[in-house]
């Protein structure tokens, strides 16, 4: 019997629902842009972006089309094309809302709900506007006697779950197991969210676990929901140590995005292709 | 004499700041802080100094395995000596904004937001804060938005903080004690006069200041036939606009 579900990329999307509080992967971690389009072709509604830490043209783009309400995150940018020129008009104008957070305090929320407890001590943020505005954060003394400062103010993050996650990965074996490399944050989104789909450059004929090697960049597919094989499924976003970023296309949405016009115009071509 | 990119200066001296560090690390958006830090560590291995680097967006020059947890940790076991931050608004008492002008929630003016800076500020003990923008709207009296505060009450954890504050036109150290910046160095076309005009914040003025240095051509070799290459990998779009690689 086969190890895994294989999915069609149109059967991925349906399982995204509106409202969904959805898992983003960083820049750097194999970002899904196939099954972006096709979720904003769709036109889902009211999702809540969990970007880990960070979005750059996959939360620029579902914000544009009308996809979100909300975003937790501790940066959205198009990195070295400037601001995320969607992302800053709604929140500028109201439309969304930004949970503002910052990289360590984004992983600790999920690696409590790795653990299954109900928060996660950080230190530093405290004094920051950061937590001044985040009503879901709470400071307390430190209990503890004899680890850490006496009197020392510390900060507690609530566990947070995500409903779906969906990222992209460079292959995939013949159990269903995902080759992540070093990208081990896509294991601590998977471990923290209810739904796990994963789309991919190649299933191959091997069993990653029959190698230490290999067997050490893997996420298991117990993790795994189901699978669905897409060529260049991350353009124009890199995907780490398969293909770089289509720079030139970055740039091209960068300069069309500055309007929501342009945007359109953008899209319209982009969600043809 | 060799004719200077302001770039190249602003690396060679980011560069003389780090020579005693042991690793180094640089975050996103840091083509200016990647390149010093990728040439004092090619400058120490010439010395048989070790010094690693870590550079987070890159696949090359970066130690981490763990995710991008992985830094947050490390930096929070103090196993990183300097980090660099930058901001939209940087005040007189280092307090960071990278989130936005106007007030909260409100924002006139919405920028990326505040990365890791919450943590960092905190842990790393050599914070050098690099904005190259030196006007009175980059450098204010005081931030719309703090993402990082520059000093904490003393009950909180805080082995880390703010050093230095470099500018495309000026070099400044900051006094803890005195919660306040000292100007340390000019760029050549530079007057005090000049830069307290472009300083939204009050600052003291070191009894020995200079003009920033001029890099050495066994420097500037290095910079250009070797930095520029390893640049390229991470931020392809500077090394092209700065050096043609």
């Amino acid at each position: 019997m086969k190890q895994f579900d294989e999915l069609s990329l149109l059967e991925i999307v349906d399982e995204v629902k509106d409202g969904d509080l959805i898992g983003i992967p960083a820049d750097y971690s194999g970002v899904p842009m196939e099954f972006t389009k096709e979720l904003i072709k769709k036109g889902v509604k009211d999702l809540k972006l969990y970007c880990l830490p960070l979005t750059t043209i996959q939360g620029d783009m579902l914000i544009g089309s009308g996809c979100v309400s909300e975003v937790e995150a501790a940066a959205v940018t198009l990195g070295e094309f400037g601001l995320a020129p969607r992302f800053s008009e709604a929140v500028e104008s109201g439309k969304i809302i930004i949970k503002d957070s910052t990289c360590p305090a984004l992983h600790a929320q999920l690696q409590a709900t790795e653990k299954s407890v109900p928060f996660m001590p950080l230190r530093g943020v405290i004094g920051s506007d950061i937590q001044k505005y985040r009503k879901d954060w709470q400071v307390i003394e430190n209990p503890m006697k004899f680890s850490g400062n006496k009197n020392e103010p510390i900060l507690l993050l609530p566990a947070v779950q995500l409903d779906i996650l969906i990222f992209h990965a460079p292959c995939v074996d013949k159990n269903g197991n995902i080759q992540i490399g070093r990208r081990r944050e896509l294991a601590t989104l998977a471990h923290a969210s209810k739904n796990v789909f994963v789309t991919t450059e190649r299933i191959l004929d091997i069993d990653l676990f029959d190698d230490e090697l290999s067997a050490a960049t893997c996420l298991p597919a117990l993790y795994i929901d189901g699978i669905s094989v897409v060529k260049n499924g991350a353009w124009p976003c890199a995907l780490p140590g398969v293909y770089g970023a289509d720079n030139d296309e970055i740039k091209k949405y960068s300069i069309a995005a500055k309007t929501q016009k342009g945007f359109e115009d953008y899209m319209k071509n982009y969600l043809s292709n | 004499m060799i004719e200077l990119k302001r770039e190249e200066l602003l690396i060679s001296e980011l560069a003389d700041l780090l020579v005693n560090d042991k690793h180094i690390a640089v975050g996103a958006a840091s083509p200016v802080p990647g390149a010093a830090a990728l040439l004092v560590k090619e400058e120490a291995k010439l010395k048989n100094n070790r010094l690693r680097v870590t550079i987070l967006h890159s696949n090359k020059y970066n130690n981490f395995t763990d995710g991008a947890r992985e830094l947050f940790d490390c930096a929070a076991q103090g196993r990183i000596d300097t980090f660099f931050l930058g901001g939209v608004q940087i005040d007189g008492a280092a307090n960071i904004n990278l989130v936005g002008t106007g007030s909260y929630e409100k924002i006139q003016k919405r920028f990326p937001g505040s990365f890791g800076s919450a943590l960092m500020y905190f842990v790393v003990p050599q914070i050098i804060l690099f904005r190259e923008e030196h006007s009175p709207r980059t450098l204010v009296d005081k931030v719309d938005f703090i993402s990082a505060p520059g000093f904490s009450d003393e009950n909180i954890y805080r082995p880390g903080g703010p050093k230095f504050l470099l500018t495309n036109r000026a070099l400044f150290k900051f006094d803890k004690q005195k919660k306040r910046f000292c100007l340390l160095k000019i760029h050549n076309n530079e007057s005090i006069e000049n830069i307290i005009k472009l300083t939204g914040f009050k600052f003291d003025v070191d009894d020995k200041i200079t003009n920033m240095s001029i890099p050495d051509k066994t420097r500037i070799d290095i910079l250009r036939n070797k930095i520029s290459y390893m640049v390229s990998e991470f931020y392809p779009e500077f090394a092209d606009r700065i050096w043609g690689v």
